[in-house]
Protein backbone atom coordinates (compact mmCIF):
# COMPACT_ATOMS: atom_id res chain seq x y z
CA UNK A 1 0.00 0.00 0.00
CA UNK A 2 1.59 3.36 -1.14
CA UNK A 3 2.00 5.78 2.23
CA UNK A 4 0.16 8.18 4.00
CA UNK A 5 1.79 11.48 3.86
CA UNK A 6 1.21 13.65 7.25
CA UNK A 7 2.12 17.01 6.95
CA UNK A 8 2.43 18.60 10.28
CA UNK A 9 2.00 22.57 10.62
CA UNK A 10 1.04 25.66 12.97
CA UNK A 11 1.36 28.94 11.79
CA UNK A 12 3.01 30.18 15.00
CA UNK A 13 6.54 28.96 15.77
CA UNK A 14 7.47 27.13 18.76
CA UNK A 15 4.33 25.38 19.48
CA UNK A 16 5.97 21.55 18.90
CA UNK A 17 5.69 20.82 15.24
CA UNK A 18 9.69 19.09 14.60
CA UNK A 19 8.62 17.52 18.46
CA UNK A 20 5.55 15.71 17.31
CA UNK A 21 6.98 15.22 14.05
CA UNK A 22 9.74 12.95 15.83
CA UNK A 23 7.62 11.80 18.22
CA UNK A 24 5.01 10.58 15.90
CA UNK A 25 7.85 9.23 13.36
CA UNK A 26 9.08 6.79 16.59
CA UNK A 27 5.85 6.20 17.92
CA UNK A 28 4.79 4.97 14.25
CA UNK A 29 7.99 3.03 13.65
CA UNK A 30 8.55 1.68 17.33
CA UNK A 31 5.03 -0.21 16.12
CA UNK A 32 5.81 -1.77 13.02
CA UNK A 33 5.44 0.84 10.34
CA UNK A 34 7.92 2.14 7.56
CA UNK A 35 8.23 5.71 8.31
CA UNK A 36 10.32 8.09 6.44
CA UNK A 37 10.73 12.30 7.92
CA UNK A 38 11.43 14.89 6.02
CA UNK A 39 12.04 17.67 7.46
CA UNK A 40 10.69 21.38 5.15
CA UNK A 41 12.05 24.06 7.76
CA UNK A 42 14.72 24.82 5.14
CA UNK A 43 17.49 27.11 6.69
CA UNK A 44 16.19 26.72 10.06
CA UNK A 45 17.18 22.61 9.89
CA UNK A 46 15.88 20.83 14.03
CA UNK A 47 14.53 17.46 13.04
CA UNK A 48 17.70 16.03 13.22
CA UNK A 49 18.59 17.09 16.37
CA UNK A 50 15.33 16.32 18.12
CA UNK A 51 15.89 12.98 16.29
CA UNK A 52 19.67 12.78 17.38
CA UNK A 53 20.89 12.33 13.90
CA UNK A 54 22.74 15.53 13.36
CA UNK A 55 25.64 14.14 13.36
CA UNK A 56 25.28 11.56 10.51
CA UNK A 57 24.26 14.66 7.48
CA UNK A 58 26.14 13.85 4.53
CA UNK A 59 23.14 14.82 2.08
CA UNK A 60 20.20 16.91 2.33
CA UNK A 61 16.96 17.79 0.77
CA UNK A 62 17.95 20.52 -1.45
CA UNK A 63 21.13 17.74 -2.79
CA UNK A 64 18.80 15.53 -3.68
CA UNK A 65 16.18 17.93 -5.44
CA UNK A 66 19.36 19.82 -7.36
CA UNK A 67 20.47 16.17 -8.63
CA UNK A 68 23.72 15.85 -6.40
CA UNK A 69 22.88 12.84 -4.95
CA UNK A 70 20.59 10.21 -5.23
CA UNK A 71 17.26 10.10 -2.47
CA UNK A 72 18.32 7.09 -0.40
CA UNK A 73 21.93 8.48 -0.26
CA UNK A 74 20.17 11.75 1.64
CA UNK A 75 18.16 9.08 3.88
CA UNK A 76 19.23 8.80 6.81
CA UNK A 77 18.42 5.65 9.08
CA UNK A 78 17.45 6.20 13.00
CA UNK A 79 20.16 4.83 15.65
CA UNK A 80 17.61 2.80 17.15
CA UNK A 81 14.46 1.60 14.88
CA UNK A 82 15.68 0.24 11.32
CA UNK A 83 12.76 1.26 10.04
CA UNK A 84 12.35 4.71 10.59
CA UNK A 85 14.37 7.46 8.18
CA UNK A 86 14.98 11.01 7.86
CA UNK A 87 15.87 13.45 4.99
CA UNK A 88 16.98 16.29 6.86
CA UNK A 89 16.70 20.19 5.77
CA UNK A 90 19.64 22.16 4.42
CA UNK A 91 21.20 24.38 6.44
CA UNK A 92 22.65 26.81 4.69
CA UNK A 93 19.64 27.81 2.06
CA UNK A 94 16.41 29.28 1.82
CA UNK A 95 12.84 28.11 1.32
CA UNK A 96 12.93 28.67 -2.50
CA UNK A 97 16.09 26.34 -3.34
CA UNK A 98 12.47 24.01 -3.06
CA UNK A 99 9.12 24.51 -4.72
CA UNK A 100 5.65 22.37 -4.20
CA UNK A 101 6.12 20.30 -7.58
CA UNK A 102 9.74 19.42 -6.27
CA UNK A 103 8.04 18.30 -3.07
CA UNK A 104 5.79 16.44 -4.97
CA UNK A 105 8.09 14.66 -7.30
CA UNK A 106 10.02 13.29 -4.29
CA UNK A 107 7.11 12.13 -2.55
CA UNK A 108 6.11 10.36 -5.42
CA UNK A 109 9.27 8.47 -5.33
CA UNK A 110 8.95 7.83 -1.39
CA UNK A 111 5.37 6.67 -1.77
CA UNK A 112 6.16 3.19 -2.95
CA UNK A 113 8.47 2.31 -0.16
CA UNK A 114 6.96 3.31 3.23
CA UNK A 115 3.93 3.12 5.10
CA UNK A 116 3.86 6.94 6.38
CA UNK A 117 5.82 10.01 5.15
CA UNK A 118 5.83 13.04 7.44
CA UNK A 119 6.73 15.99 6.59
CA UNK A 120 7.41 18.66 9.51
CA UNK A 121 6.25 22.27 8.32
CA UNK A 122 8.16 25.60 9.17
CA UNK A 123 6.16 28.13 10.67
CA UNK A 124 4.52 30.71 9.00
CA UNK A 125 2.25 30.47 5.91
CA UNK A 126 4.68 31.26 3.11
CA UNK A 127 6.64 29.44 0.43
CA UNK A 128 8.04 26.52 2.50
CA UNK A 129 4.16 26.15 4.42
CA UNK A 130 3.56 25.31 0.57
CA UNK A 131 5.79 23.04 0.23
CA UNK A 132 4.81 21.29 3.17
CA UNK A 133 1.42 20.69 2.60
CA UNK A 134 1.85 20.58 -1.22
CA UNK A 135 1.70 16.30 -1.38
CA UNK A 136 -0.12 16.12 2.37
CA UNK A 137 -2.83 13.49 2.08
CA UNK A 138 -3.81 14.42 5.93
CA UNK A 139 -2.46 17.68 7.38
CA UNK A 140 -1.86 18.28 11.34
CA UNK A 141 -2.44 21.83 13.04
CA UNK A 142 -0.72 21.57 15.83
CA UNK A 143 -1.14 24.44 18.75
CA UNK A 144 -0.65 25.22 22.28
CA UNK A 145 -3.57 26.49 24.43
CA UNK A 146 -2.82 30.19 23.91
CA UNK A 147 -4.28 32.64 22.29
CA UNK A 148 -1.92 33.87 19.81
CA UNK A 149 -1.80 30.21 18.46
CA UNK A 150 -5.27 29.05 18.47
CA UNK A 151 -5.53 32.29 16.09
CA UNK A 152 -2.45 31.21 13.85
CA UNK A 153 -4.02 27.83 13.65
CA UNK A 154 -7.46 28.89 12.66
CA UNK A 155 -5.74 31.19 9.96
CA UNK A 156 -4.03 28.29 8.49
CA UNK A 157 -7.14 25.81 8.62
CA UNK A 158 -8.69 28.77 6.59
CA UNK A 159 -5.94 27.86 3.91
CA UNK A 160 -6.08 24.06 4.47
CA UNK A 161 -10.09 24.53 3.28
CA UNK A 162 -9.23 26.61 0.50
CA UNK A 163 -7.20 24.77 -0.78
CA UNK A 164 -9.09 21.65 -0.86
CA UNK A 165 -6.70 20.24 1.61
CA UNK A 166 -9.11 17.89 3.28
CA UNK A 167 -10.52 18.36 7.00
CA UNK A 168 -7.34 19.36 9.28
CA UNK A 169 -6.68 17.50 12.62
CA UNK A 170 -6.05 19.03 15.51
CA UNK A 171 -3.46 18.65 18.03
CA UNK A 172 -3.50 20.73 21.27
CA UNK A 173 0.65 20.49 22.88
CA UNK A 174 1.46 21.48 26.04
CA UNK A 175 -1.77 21.65 27.80
CA UNK A 176 -1.35 22.12 31.77
CA UNK A 177 -4.38 20.83 33.33
CA UNK A 178 -3.72 22.43 36.52
CA UNK A 179 -3.80 25.68 35.03
CA UNK A 180 -6.97 24.95 32.79
CA UNK A 181 -8.77 23.76 36.52
CA UNK A 182 -7.39 27.35 38.02
CA UNK A 183 -9.05 29.01 34.51
CA UNK A 184 -5.46 30.12 33.92
CA UNK A 185 -5.42 28.56 30.47
CA UNK A 186 -7.85 27.57 27.52
CA UNK A 187 -9.23 24.03 28.21
CA UNK A 188 -9.04 21.45 25.10
CA UNK A 189 -12.89 22.60 24.91
CA UNK A 190 -12.06 26.29 24.56
CA UNK A 191 -9.79 25.26 21.72
CA UNK A 192 -11.92 23.27 20.26
CA UNK A 193 -14.82 25.69 20.20
CA UNK A 194 -13.42 28.13 18.44
CA UNK A 195 -11.53 25.97 15.51
CA UNK A 196 -14.38 23.76 15.26
CA UNK A 197 -12.14 20.62 13.73
CA UNK A 198 -11.75 16.62 14.77
CA UNK A 199 -9.26 16.67 17.49
CA UNK A 200 -6.49 14.10 17.07
CA UNK A 201 -5.24 14.12 20.82
CA UNK A 202 -3.89 16.05 23.42
CA UNK A 203 -0.32 16.37 25.14
CA UNK A 204 0.41 17.42 28.32
CA UNK A 205 2.89 19.74 29.42
CA UNK A 206 5.61 17.36 30.76
CA UNK A 207 9.27 18.40 31.07
CA UNK A 208 10.95 14.96 29.88
CA UNK A 209 9.60 16.30 26.91
CA UNK A 210 12.18 19.36 26.91
CA UNK A 211 14.84 16.93 28.59
CA UNK A 212 14.38 14.05 25.81
CA UNK A 213 14.39 16.26 22.93
CA UNK A 214 18.21 17.66 23.89
CA UNK A 215 19.19 14.01 24.51
CA UNK A 216 17.46 13.40 21.05
CA UNK A 217 15.77 10.85 22.22
CA UNK A 218 12.18 11.47 21.61
CA UNK A 219 10.07 11.11 24.39
CA UNK A 220 7.61 8.58 22.88
CA UNK A 221 10.40 6.10 23.43
CA UNK A 222 9.64 7.15 27.21
CA UNK A 223 7.04 4.52 28.36
CA UNK A 224 6.35 6.48 31.81
CA UNK A 225 6.33 9.97 30.47
CA UNK A 226 2.60 10.91 29.94
CA UNK A 227 3.17 13.22 26.30
CA UNK A 228 4.91 10.06 25.33
CA UNK A 229 2.19 7.84 25.80
CA UNK A 230 -0.02 11.00 24.03
CA UNK A 231 2.01 11.03 21.32
CA UNK A 232 1.59 7.10 20.81
CA UNK A 233 -1.95 7.29 20.93
CA UNK A 234 -1.82 9.99 17.97
CA UNK A 235 -0.03 7.65 16.35
CA UNK A 236 -2.41 4.63 16.86
CA UNK A 237 -5.03 7.02 15.93
CA UNK A 238 -2.90 8.06 12.05
CA UNK A 239 -3.30 4.25 11.51
CA UNK A 240 -7.13 4.63 12.48
CA UNK A 241 -7.33 2.67 15.51
CA UNK A 242 -9.87 4.16 18.01
CA UNK A 243 -7.89 5.59 20.99
CA UNK A 244 -9.42 6.98 24.25
CA UNK A 245 -8.10 10.28 24.99
CA UNK A 246 -5.64 10.03 27.70
CA UNK A 247 -7.47 11.16 31.71
CA UNK A 248 -5.00 14.29 32.24
CA UNK A 249 -6.56 14.73 35.37
CA UNK A 250 -5.96 11.78 37.04
CA UNK A 251 -2.26 12.16 38.22
CA UNK A 252 -3.98 14.77 40.60
CA UNK A 253 -2.45 15.00 44.83
CA UNK A 254 -3.02 12.49 46.68
CA UNK A 255 -6.46 14.66 48.31
CA UNK A 256 -7.70 14.52 45.06
CA UNK A 257 -7.65 11.37 44.53
CA UNK A 258 -9.29 10.73 48.22
CA UNK A 259 -11.79 13.17 47.14
CA UNK A 260 -12.17 11.39 43.81
CA UNK A 261 -12.52 8.21 45.62
CA UNK A 262 -15.12 9.60 47.93
CA UNK A 263 -16.99 10.70 44.87
CA UNK A 264 -16.75 14.70 45.43
CA UNK A 265 -15.27 15.03 42.26
CA UNK B 1 -3.19 40.57 -22.53
CA UNK B 2 -5.88 39.26 -25.05
CA UNK B 3 -4.23 38.52 -28.17
CA UNK B 4 -6.04 37.58 -31.25
CA UNK B 5 -4.11 35.14 -33.48
CA UNK B 6 -2.93 33.52 -30.32
CA UNK B 7 -4.72 30.27 -29.19
CA UNK B 8 -3.63 31.50 -25.97
CA UNK B 9 -6.00 33.58 -23.85
CA UNK B 10 -4.94 35.09 -20.74
CA UNK B 11 -7.24 36.93 -17.98
CA UNK B 12 -6.38 38.13 -15.02
CA UNK B 13 -8.52 36.53 -11.93
CA UNK B 14 -8.77 37.67 -8.49
CA UNK B 15 -5.96 35.74 -7.19
CA UNK B 16 -3.68 35.13 -10.38
CA UNK B 17 -4.08 34.54 -14.02
CA UNK B 18 -6.41 32.00 -15.77
CA UNK B 19 -4.61 30.84 -18.92
CA UNK B 20 -7.15 28.91 -21.29
CA UNK B 21 -5.90 26.70 -24.20
CA UNK B 22 -7.97 25.19 -26.64
CA UNK B 23 -8.05 21.99 -28.10
CA UNK B 24 -5.24 22.08 -30.92
CA UNK B 25 -2.22 19.58 -30.25
CA UNK B 26 -1.22 19.77 -26.59
CA UNK B 27 2.59 19.82 -27.88
CA UNK B 28 1.84 22.93 -29.85
CA UNK B 29 -0.38 24.99 -27.38
CA UNK B 30 2.58 24.29 -24.32
CA UNK B 31 5.37 25.91 -26.78
CA UNK B 32 2.99 29.36 -27.88
CA UNK B 33 2.68 29.08 -23.87
CA UNK B 34 5.85 28.93 -22.88
CA UNK B 35 7.11 31.34 -25.69
CA UNK B 36 4.41 33.55 -24.39
CA UNK B 37 5.32 33.64 -21.32
CA UNK B 38 9.29 33.90 -21.87
CA UNK B 39 8.23 36.92 -24.17
CA UNK B 40 6.99 39.04 -21.25
CA UNK B 41 8.80 37.06 -17.84
CA UNK B 42 8.78 40.43 -16.31
CA UNK B 43 4.21 39.77 -16.44
CA UNK B 44 4.29 36.34 -15.54
CA UNK B 45 7.18 36.27 -12.34
CA UNK B 46 5.25 34.95 -9.31
CA UNK B 47 2.01 34.39 -10.98
CA UNK B 48 -0.15 32.14 -9.51
CA UNK B 49 -1.31 30.32 -12.63
CA UNK B 50 -4.62 28.28 -13.53
CA UNK B 51 -4.70 26.58 -16.70
CA UNK B 52 -7.93 25.81 -18.72
CA UNK B 53 -7.02 22.97 -20.85
CA UNK B 54 -10.17 22.30 -22.50
CA UNK B 55 -10.96 19.14 -23.50
CA UNK B 56 -7.10 17.55 -23.77
CA UNK B 57 -6.00 14.84 -22.03
CA UNK B 58 -3.44 15.25 -20.33
CA UNK B 59 -1.28 12.52 -18.09
CA UNK B 60 1.18 12.48 -15.02
CA UNK B 61 4.41 13.04 -16.77
CA UNK B 62 2.70 15.79 -19.26
CA UNK B 63 0.99 17.90 -16.38
CA UNK B 64 4.47 17.24 -13.85
CA UNK B 65 6.66 18.41 -17.18
CA UNK B 66 4.20 21.60 -17.65
CA UNK B 67 4.30 22.39 -13.96
CA UNK B 68 8.32 21.84 -13.75
CA UNK B 69 8.65 24.15 -16.75
CA UNK B 70 6.75 27.04 -14.92
CA UNK B 71 8.14 26.49 -12.16
CA UNK B 72 11.31 26.96 -13.43
CA UNK B 73 9.89 30.17 -14.99
CA UNK B 74 9.11 31.51 -11.78
CA UNK B 75 5.09 30.68 -11.97
CA UNK B 76 3.28 28.66 -9.04
CA UNK B 77 0.57 26.59 -11.48
CA UNK B 78 -2.03 25.75 -8.77
CA UNK B 79 -5.15 24.16 -10.75
CA UNK B 80 -5.70 22.90 -14.22
CA UNK B 81 -9.04 22.87 -15.44
CA UNK B 82 -10.39 20.37 -18.05
CA UNK B 83 -13.65 18.50 -19.57
CA UNK B 84 -11.91 15.53 -19.51
CA UNK B 85 -12.09 13.61 -16.78
CA UNK B 86 -8.83 11.57 -17.16
CA UNK B 87 -6.81 15.35 -16.76
CA UNK B 88 -8.99 16.14 -13.78
CA UNK B 89 -8.24 12.89 -11.56
CA UNK B 90 -4.18 13.80 -13.23
CA UNK B 91 -4.73 17.10 -11.62
CA UNK B 92 -6.08 15.88 -8.56
CA UNK B 93 -3.57 13.12 -8.30
CA UNK B 94 -0.74 15.79 -8.32
CA UNK B 95 -2.68 17.96 -5.75
CA UNK B 96 -3.51 20.68 -8.09
CA UNK B 97 -7.14 22.04 -7.61
CA UNK B 98 -9.53 21.29 -10.49
CA UNK B 99 -11.80 24.32 -10.38
CA UNK B 100 -11.35 27.96 -9.42
CA UNK B 101 -14.26 29.43 -8.71
CA UNK B 102 -13.89 28.92 -5.16
CA UNK B 103 -12.77 31.68 -3.17
CA UNK B 104 -9.69 31.77 -0.90
CA UNK B 105 -11.15 33.03 2.29
CA UNK B 106 -7.13 33.88 3.54
CA UNK B 107 -7.43 36.85 0.82
CA UNK B 108 -9.27 40.30 0.90
CA UNK B 109 -12.37 40.19 -1.05
CA UNK B 110 -14.23 42.90 -2.48
CA UNK B 111 -17.52 42.43 -3.78
CA UNK B 112 -19.15 45.44 -6.00
CA UNK B 113 -22.59 45.21 -7.18
CA UNK B 114 -23.88 47.64 -9.92
CA UNK B 115 -26.98 49.16 -8.86
CA UNK B 116 -26.95 48.80 -5.35
CA UNK B 117 -30.73 48.87 -4.01
CA UNK B 118 -30.87 49.74 -0.47
CA UNK B 119 -31.88 46.30 0.89
CA UNK B 120 -28.96 44.39 -0.72
CA UNK B 121 -27.09 42.23 1.55
CA UNK B 122 -24.11 39.37 1.30
CA UNK B 123 -25.29 36.00 2.69
CA UNK B 124 -22.27 34.30 3.89
CA UNK B 125 -22.89 30.57 5.08
CA UNK B 126 -19.82 29.83 6.64
CA UNK B 127 -17.32 30.47 9.36
CA UNK B 128 -15.35 33.06 8.86
CA UNK B 129 -11.42 32.00 9.75
CA UNK B 130 -8.44 34.37 11.18
CA UNK B 131 -7.17 36.00 8.24
CA UNK B 132 -10.28 37.04 6.03
CA UNK B 133 -11.61 40.21 5.09
CA UNK B 134 -14.95 40.49 3.46
CA UNK B 135 -15.82 43.85 2.41
CA UNK B 136 -19.00 44.71 0.74
CA UNK B 137 -21.27 48.25 -0.17
CA UNK B 138 -24.50 46.90 1.52
CA UNK B 139 -25.52 44.83 4.16
CA UNK B 140 -23.45 41.37 5.11
CA UNK B 141 -25.21 38.64 6.59
CA UNK B 142 -23.19 35.93 8.19
CA UNK B 143 -24.65 32.12 9.23
CA UNK B 144 -21.47 30.78 10.92
CA UNK B 145 -19.23 32.46 13.26
CA UNK B 146 -16.37 35.26 12.69
CA UNK B 147 -13.39 33.64 14.66
CA UNK B 148 -10.44 36.29 15.93
CA UNK B 149 -8.42 37.81 13.39
CA UNK B 150 -11.51 37.98 10.74
CA UNK B 151 -12.88 41.28 9.59
CA UNK B 152 -16.09 42.65 7.92
CA UNK B 153 -16.13 46.09 6.23
CA UNK B 154 -19.64 46.88 5.64
CA UNK B 155 -21.19 49.50 4.03
CA UNK B 156 -24.58 48.78 5.69
CA UNK B 157 -25.43 46.94 8.95
CA UNK B 158 -23.97 43.17 10.00
CA UNK B 159 -25.93 40.16 11.34
CA UNK B 160 -24.11 37.45 12.81
CA UNK B 161 -26.21 34.37 13.30
CA UNK B 162 -23.31 33.02 15.36
CA UNK B 163 -20.55 34.16 17.48
CA UNK B 164 -18.88 37.48 16.89
CA UNK B 165 -15.57 37.06 18.06
CA UNK B 166 -13.86 39.26 15.24
CA UNK B 167 -13.55 42.91 13.98
CA UNK B 168 -17.26 44.18 12.46
CA UNK B 169 -16.65 47.73 11.10
CA UNK B 170 -20.79 48.75 9.65
CA UNK B 171 -21.57 52.14 7.73
CA UNK B 172 -18.38 51.92 6.72
CA UNK B 173 -19.20 54.82 4.24
CA UNK B 174 -20.33 56.84 6.95
CA UNK B 175 -23.94 55.74 7.49
CA UNK B 176 -24.29 55.91 11.38
CA UNK B 177 -27.61 54.46 11.21
CA UNK B 178 -25.97 50.94 10.97
CA UNK B 179 -26.49 47.89 13.29
CA UNK B 180 -24.50 44.94 14.13
CA UNK B 181 -26.30 42.15 15.56
CA UNK B 182 -24.89 38.91 17.09
CA UNK B 183 -26.09 36.12 19.01
CA UNK B 184 -23.12 36.21 20.69
CA UNK B 185 -21.40 39.21 20.62
CA UNK B 186 -18.02 38.83 22.02
CA UNK B 187 -15.76 40.73 19.23
CA UNK B 188 -12.34 41.88 19.22
CA UNK B 189 -13.90 45.68 18.02
CA UNK B 190 -16.44 47.02 16.69
CA UNK B 191 -17.05 50.18 14.21
CA UNK B 192 -20.08 51.54 13.09
CA UNK B 193 -19.46 54.61 10.66
CA UNK B 194 -16.75 56.56 12.30
CA UNK B 195 -17.04 55.21 15.93
CA UNK B 196 -14.55 52.65 17.67
CA UNK B 197 -15.21 50.71 20.49
CA UNK B 198 -12.75 48.16 21.89
CA UNK B 199 -13.38 44.64 23.11
CA UNK B 200 -16.37 44.05 25.42
CA UNK B 201 -15.55 40.75 27.92
CA UNK B 202 -16.37 37.45 26.65
CA UNK B 203 -20.00 36.25 28.22
CA UNK B 204 -20.46 33.47 30.19
CA UNK B 205 -24.14 33.20 29.11
CA UNK B 206 -24.30 34.97 25.57
CA UNK B 207 -27.23 36.19 24.22
CA UNK B 208 -28.45 38.32 21.13
CA UNK B 209 -27.27 41.47 21.00
CA UNK B 210 -28.01 44.39 18.63
CA UNK B 211 -24.87 47.65 18.66
CA UNK B 212 -26.11 50.67 17.51
CA UNK B 213 -25.12 54.47 18.20
CA UNK B 214 -27.06 55.97 21.05
CA UNK B 215 -27.57 59.84 20.91
CA UNK B 216 -23.88 60.93 22.50
CA UNK B 217 -22.06 59.04 19.39
CA UNK B 218 -21.17 55.93 21.51
CA UNK B 219 -21.57 52.23 20.39
CA UNK B 220 -24.16 51.00 22.61
CA UNK B 221 -25.09 46.99 23.05
CA UNK B 222 -28.57 45.96 23.87
CA UNK B 223 -29.96 42.78 24.35
CA UNK B 224 -32.58 41.21 21.66
CA UNK B 225 -35.78 41.48 23.07
CA UNK B 226 -39.21 40.14 20.34
CA UNK B 227 -40.41 43.05 19.87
Amino acid sequence: MPAKVVTITSGKGGVGKTTAVANLAVALAADGSKVVCIDGDIGLRNLDVIMGLENRIVYDIVDVIEGRCRLRQAMIRDKKLPELYLIPAAQTRDKNAVSPSDMNRLIKDLRPDFDFVLIDSPAGIERGFRNAIAAADRVLVITNPEVSAVRDADRVIGILEAEEKGPAALIINRLNPTLVKNNDMLSADDVLDLLAVELIGIVPEDESVIISSNRGAPVAYDTKSKAGQAFRNIARRLKGEQVPFLDLNHRGSVWDRIQRLAGRK
Amino acid sequence: MNETNSPIHIKGLRDGLLVSLDDAPWEEQLAALIAQIDAQPGFFQGARLALDVASQVLHVNEMVDLRDRLSERGIFLWAVISESPTTESTAQLLGLATRVSKPRPEESRQFSVEDLGEETALFLSRTLRSGTRIEFAGHVVVFGDVNPGAEIVAEGSVIIWGRLRGMVHAGSKGNRQAVIGALDLSPTQLRIGEEVAAALKPQDHPRPEVVRLDKDGKLQAETWKPA
